[in-house]
């Protein structure tokens, strides 16, 4: 199902990379106090609602430290004078505080779920945006399945810290404070007791983040493995089949799913055994206040009232610094997911517009190679060297020569799919680097050896360069593709849903499509790419035929295995590893008595 | 609505009983919840016996007892949260791991058909995401709701036994929060369903865009690529912020009325307690009771919603492993036997789906050994006739027998370990170039995957690639071109050394020259296999003992070469002008290999460009 237009395209699968993927736990906690700012910054448009969300906050917390203070006084002052009145009235300012706790709350979840959203759907479309601007390379080392799970789940995961985290914190410190505020003021010996446990809590959270980093880490990269291997599965399946490997596959499955499972299990009892830490530290506070704080009731240096709200100030103590030590849990794994996120982010598009490039004028089609030198990648061997050519507007030029030679290279050149490592290539003598490539490619067209389909319907795919055109215009194009009749056959006709990967049609119905799409589009410059070397010799003549009429007029570049389909070609290029070894006519070539003509000749030797 | 809530509630018990294996867990983790619930009952008790007898009585060694039986207590409760957490965690997470272990085995069942259909994404989110929701379900979600229950009921108890009027006014609040919690979970569950699906629609997005990469940047279709993205992504917004909306309302509701219950019943307690009806030390326990039901309540909010849309979740899970896989082995299905060869098609008609006939009454029969071709125009069928034969696909009418026996009374693994299969699109997985190779046969020794590659003309350029055979394909490993990658594809069908071979346009990809040879080796390979070979070259269709000439499914003509130059106009036609290599003469102009078919009206299409 790969889109090569000569096929370096590999496979699709994921594991290798996966396992690679695996080994990158060794980030300090640097990097991600600045990758958690970089985070941040998405939320910062959306400061008003924040604020707003933060105020709920403060009022909620008021509510919360006012009602048990609010108890206190109804039992110390009312119900001990017997006043009855005065306590319905506490009783009714409880209940305002409790109703304004109801709105602060509901308004404040409701914001962060907001704002939160609003960023994972930001975040979500930057990255969408990033996607279409990478360059093709980066579509060759990357597995499909994990920039999917990077875009969907790792950015749900960061969804939690920024919406949630933020707002959490901040209320959670100020909600602590607070009361160690009010417990200092009630009884500050009292207070200073209960807070004997604080040393102990921060020992404890310590020995916990240590070891829940990497155990949190351990499992993003377990699901990741998980998605990988399920994406390579789902689209290899035919094979499996085929080949009756469900066995095999379903063992493999089994080891990245043993493996998602253990690291959550490993990474969850870790705070299984944090948390109840903490609830056993809160209840050792409160037995602090209870045996010293009732010795000093007993010597009464404090009120029982005083004991009781402290008790009360101390379990609402703890359980912020819970929250607390569960958010950090959730930034573990926040962090990991971001990391990723970041590097996407950071991944920059190796082919973009100069600063003020100017749109491409209409093309007349002229094409030159100015002595062009090309890498994939700089490690890479060279694909082309110093290849100089020039096609006049409106030629056909076929490339000729085995698997490997660089045929491709130069057709992805000329499109700008890639940038030249050294030279130039000009058409109509401006170079394409100094042009907006939407301009550049809106003028070329594509006909792949893969012919690639889009779920849709069959209008769609024809479309696809043009979205506007008319239903006319799509079956003018369908036409001239030859591809109308088998279109009008089905029953749904245009309107027939392509299946994803277009395998509801044979792969020379496919091809058909993609000439129409070409021919939509009506590009100044043509690039095909052996069109013709998946389908069966009628369609080939079908084909052909609707080629010779999209290229009349347009400059051709046709890259050919066989050399039946370029004998009428106005210049044919014999490519040899990455040069140009021989350029001429049919006959000049065959005249040459070089490799073309060898070519020429094993190739008709056994018929 | 009712059937509804029945499909829940079914989606919802399934779930669980996947906890059936692990039962000692999750019964262990009920009990330290019981446990866990006993002792928080117990904590306010002794709080208030300390208070009641130890401060004012002023009985310090009582308080002193107290603070020991209260640490001790603390340390059990930590060993039970400790035990309860990881053991429903074991638990679910081995739920999870199972459900989706039986996800990709049903997957891996479905057969083609259903793969045609669905997407990658879709399949995707099914498998991570909503197992995930379902194992959330099934693990500490249920513990709590349960650990909840308890707490609320022998709250409820002790209260009522500490002093019923009060204890009637708290648990008068209880039905109500039951109310609006079921309320919200009613309107939350399809809400959620329709969130997983938009989720799914947006991963599709992404993984379309990804997989079409190219031809989004040759149509210069970035831009609407990206609005497509993001009607789809607000679209999942504007429902997402629906959600939350009723969450965050909805939610603390539940605590807004357990907070006025217990308003009420400090001011009534109070009034009590100045008419001398009840202590002090009754009412402040009574308020320590009172504190302890807010946190069930406030986690039922939290669980609810989810329990709402774990529901959800599981009923996409289970949609997938309840679709029966069309072609599947009988009951009774039998290992087919080593076979010699014979294939034979009786009148087999095959539509995909019921509104597309792909085939008419196909009748035809190989003996072993000979090499049958399949020609014919695009979209006549040869393709669906290589898939029949390995049951890709089952026929909807007739049968297909290998040496007599109808292959849907075999097992499929006997039939497709006996059938090597060169598809029309080469996939490889992501493994080294051998894994690739021995893929159907992975005790195959090096020698074996050597010999494979070499009649594959597949071993001279694997040497060259860095690390040889242990090079890796795919993302991050050698790049191979669509030629080398048939090539593999074609050494990983010799290798399993089948009885009978499909080569569906194997070397579609290859120049010339490396076609030639391996056309070559594979003549010497098919000597004693039953061979399909669907091929553009007549070299191999004019070797073929049996060439099957497809029209719109049916077949038009069938003979060896030279009777059907005789006798079929179309054949000889096609094999003037089309098939590769019958080309003594030098090919004409593409545009003119049109001829015989009436040429479209379609210069004015150009014009209307």
């Amino acid at each position: 199902m790969s889109f090569a237009i000569g096929g370096y395209r590999p496979s699709q699968g994921p594991r290798f990379a996966l396992e690679q993927f695996g080994r990158e736990d060794a980030g300090g906690l640097r990097v991600n106090r600045r990758a958690a700012l970089r985070l941040l910054a998405f939320v910062r448009p959306y400061w008003l609602q924040m604020l707003a969300a933060f105020g709920a906050m403060l009022v909620g917390a008021a509510m919360t430290l006012l009602a048990p203070y609010l108890v206190k006084t109804a039992l110390d002052v009312h119900i001990a004078a017997g006043d009855a009145v005065g306590l319905a009235r506490i009783a009714l300012f409880a209940g305002a505080a409790y109703v304004g706790l109801y709105l602060a709350n509901a308004c404040q979840q409701y914001l962060m779920a907001r704002v939160g959203q609003r960023a994972l759907a930001d975040l979500r479309h930057r990255l969408f945006q990033h996607l279409q601007a990478l360059p093709l390379g980066y579509h060759d080392t990357h597995i499909v399945g994990v920039t999917v799970s990077c875009v969907i789940n790792d950015v749900a995961v960061i969804n939690d810290l920024l919406s949630q985290g933020l707002v959490i914190f901040v209320g959670d410190l100020l909600i602590l404070a607070g009361i160690i505020v009010v417990m200092l003021s009630l009884s500050p010996r009292l207070a200073l007791l209960a807070f004997i446990v604080v040393p102990l809590m921060l020992l404890a959270t310590a020995l916990f983040s240590r070891r829940a980093r990497g155990a949190f880490r351990r499992t993003r990269s377990a699901v990741a493995a998980v998605v990988g291997d399920l994406a390579e599965e789902i689209s290899g399946m035919r094979v499996i089949q085929a080949f009756a490997r469900e066995g095999a596959a379903q063992q493999e499955f089994r080891r990245v799913n043993e493996a998602n499972r253990d690291a959550h299990i490993n990474a969850m009892s870790l705070s299984f055994a944090f948390l109840p830490s903490v609830e056993f530290l809160g209840l050792l506070a409160t037995v602090i206040v209870l045996g010293l704080g009732g010795a000093m009731v007993a010597q009464g240096t404090v009120t029982l009232g005083v004991m009781v709200a402290f008790l009360s100030y101390v379990a609402r103590f703890f359980q912020p610094i819970q929250e607390l030590s569960q958010l950090y849990t959730t930034l573990q794994s926040a962090m990991a997911g971001g990391e990723r996120v970041l590097e996407l982010l950071d991944t920059p598009p190796a082919v973009t517009d100069q600063p003020g490039a100017a749109a491409m004028p209409p093309i007349r089609g002229e094409i030159t190679l100015e002595d062009v030198t090309f890498h994939y990648r700089p490690d890479a061997p060279a694909a082309l060297r110093n290849v100089s050519l020039t096609i006049a507007a409106g030629q056909t030029v076929a490339l000729v020569g085995p698997t490997g030679a660089g045929k491709t290279s130069i057709a992805n050149l000329v499109a700008r799919f890639y940038d030249v490592t050294a030279g130039a290539v000009r058409i109509d003598g401006i170079d394409v680097r100094e042009v907006q490539q939407a301009s550049l490619r809106s003028q070329t067209g594509i006909v792949p050896q893969d012919p690639l389909l889009f779920t849709g319907t069959l209008g769609d795919n024809i479309r696809f360069g043009r979205p506007a055109a008319a239903d006319a215009e799509v079956a003018a194009a369908a036409r001239l593709a030859n591809a109308d009749a088998f279109i009008s056959a089905l029953p749904d006709g245009y309107g027939t849903a392509v299946y994803e990967g277009g395998v509801n049609l044979s792969v020379g119905q496919r091809q058909l499509i993609c000439i129409a799409r070409a021919a939509l589009a009506d590009p100044r410059i043509l690039i095909l790419d052996e069109a013709t070397a998946n389908v069966d010799s009628v369609t080939e003549a079908l084909i052909q035929d609707a080629l010779a009429q999209l290229l009349a007029g347009r400059t051709a570049v046709v890259i050919a295995h066989r050399l039946s389909t370029v004998r009428n070609a106005d210049l044919i290029c014999v490519v040899q590893d990455g040069q140009i070894v021989e350029r001429g006519a049919h006959a000049e070539l065959l005249a040459l008595n070089g490799v073309y003509r060898t070519l020429y000749d094993r190739q008709f030797a056994d018929t | 609505m009712a059937g509804d809530a029945r499909r829940t509630l079914a989606a919802l018990w399934r779930a669980f009983t996947f906890l059936h294996p692990f039962r000692r867990f999750v019964f262990g983790a009920y009990a330290a919840t019981a446990g866990i619930t006993l002792l928080n009952l117990a904590i306010p008790q002794i709080i208030r016996w300390a208070i009641d007898h130890g401060i004012a009585g002023r009985d310090l060694g009582l308080l002193g007892r107290a603070a020991v039986i209260l640490l001790a207590l603390g340390l059990l409760r930590w060993l039970l949260v400790f035990t309860q957490g990881r053991w429903s965690e074991v638990a679910s997470q081995n739920v999870a791991y199972e459900l989706r272990g039986a996800v990709q085995r049903q997957l891996t069942a479905l057969s083609f058909a259903y793969h045609d259909r669905a997407q990658t994404g879709e399949l995707l989110s099914r498998t991570v995401q909503d197992v995930d929701r379902v194992r959330f379900l099934t693990g500490r979600s249920i513990v709590r709701l349960l650990d909840g229950a308890i707490l609320m009921i022998g709250t409820a108890a002790i209260l009522l036994w500490m002093n019923p009027r009060l204890a009637l006014l708290a648990i008068g609040a209880m039905p109500l929060m039951a109310y609006r919690a079921i309320v919200l979970g009613r309107m939350l569950r399809p809400l959620a369903l329709t969130i997983q699906r938009q989720l799914a629609v947006l991963t599709t997005r992404v993984e379309q865009s990804l997989r079409g990469a190219r031809a989004v940047k040759a149509f210069a279709q970035e831009e609407a690529e990206i609005a497509r993205f993001r009607a789809e992504n607000e679209h999942w917004y504007a429902l997402s912020v629906w959600a939350a909306s009723l969450q965050a309302f909805n939610i603390p509701l539940l605590s807004l009325i357990a907070n006025i219950g217990a308003v009420l019943i400090l001011w009534y307690g109070g009034v009590l307690v100045i008419r001398g009806e009840a202590t002090l030390g009754a009412l402040i326990a009574f308020t320590v009771y009172l504190a302890q039901l807010i946190n069930p309540v406030r986690m039922f909010g939290q669980v609810i919603p989810a329990i709402a849309i774990a529901a959800a979740a599981a009923e996409r899970v289970f949609e997938v492993l309840d679709t029966a896989p069309e072609v599947r082995d009988a009951p009774d299905a039998q290992p087919l036997p080593p076979i010699k060869g014979r294939v034979r098609f009786e009148h087999v008609s095959f539509g995909y789906g019921s509104r597309r006939q792909v085939l008419h009454d196909v009748d035809f029969e190989a003996q072993p050994g000979q090499v049958i071709a399949l020609v014919g125009r695009t979209g006549s069928g040869k393709t669906t006739v290589a898939n029949l034969i390995p049951r890709f696909y089952d026929p909807t009418a007739g049968r297909i027998t290998v040496d007599g026996r109808d292959i849907r009374g075999v097992t499929l693994h006997s039939l497709r370990s006996q059938i090597g299969m060169v598809l029309q699109e080469t996939t490889l997985f992501a493994a080294s170039i051998r894994e690739n190779i021995a893929f159907g046969r992975a005790d195959a020794t090096a020698a074996e995957i050597e010999a494979a590659a070499r009649a594959a003309q597949a071993h001279d350029f694997i040497v060259q690639t860095p690390h040889g055979y242990d090079s890796q394909v795919g993302e991050r490993g050698v790049t191979l071109s669509g030629g080398q990658k048939q090539r593999i594809a074609i050494a990983r069908a010799l290798l399993a050394d089948p009885r009978i071979l499909v080569l569906d346009d194997a070397t579609s990809s290859m120049d010339t020259e490396t076609e030639r040879r391996i056309q070559q080796a594979l003549e010497a390979v098919m000597v004693g296999r039953t061979t399909f070979v669907i091929a553009h070259r007549l070299s191999t269709v004019r070797r073929a003992d049996l060439i099957l000439l497809l029209d719109r499914g049916r077949v038009a003509a069938r003979g060896v070469h030279a009777e059907l130059l005789q006798t079929s106009p179309l054949y000889a036609d096609i094999c003037r002008r089309q098939l590769r290599g019958a080309a003594e003469s030098p090919p004409k102009r593409p545009a003119d290999a049109g001829g015989l078919r009436p040429r479209p009206a379609s210069r004015s299409s150009e014009e209307a460009q």
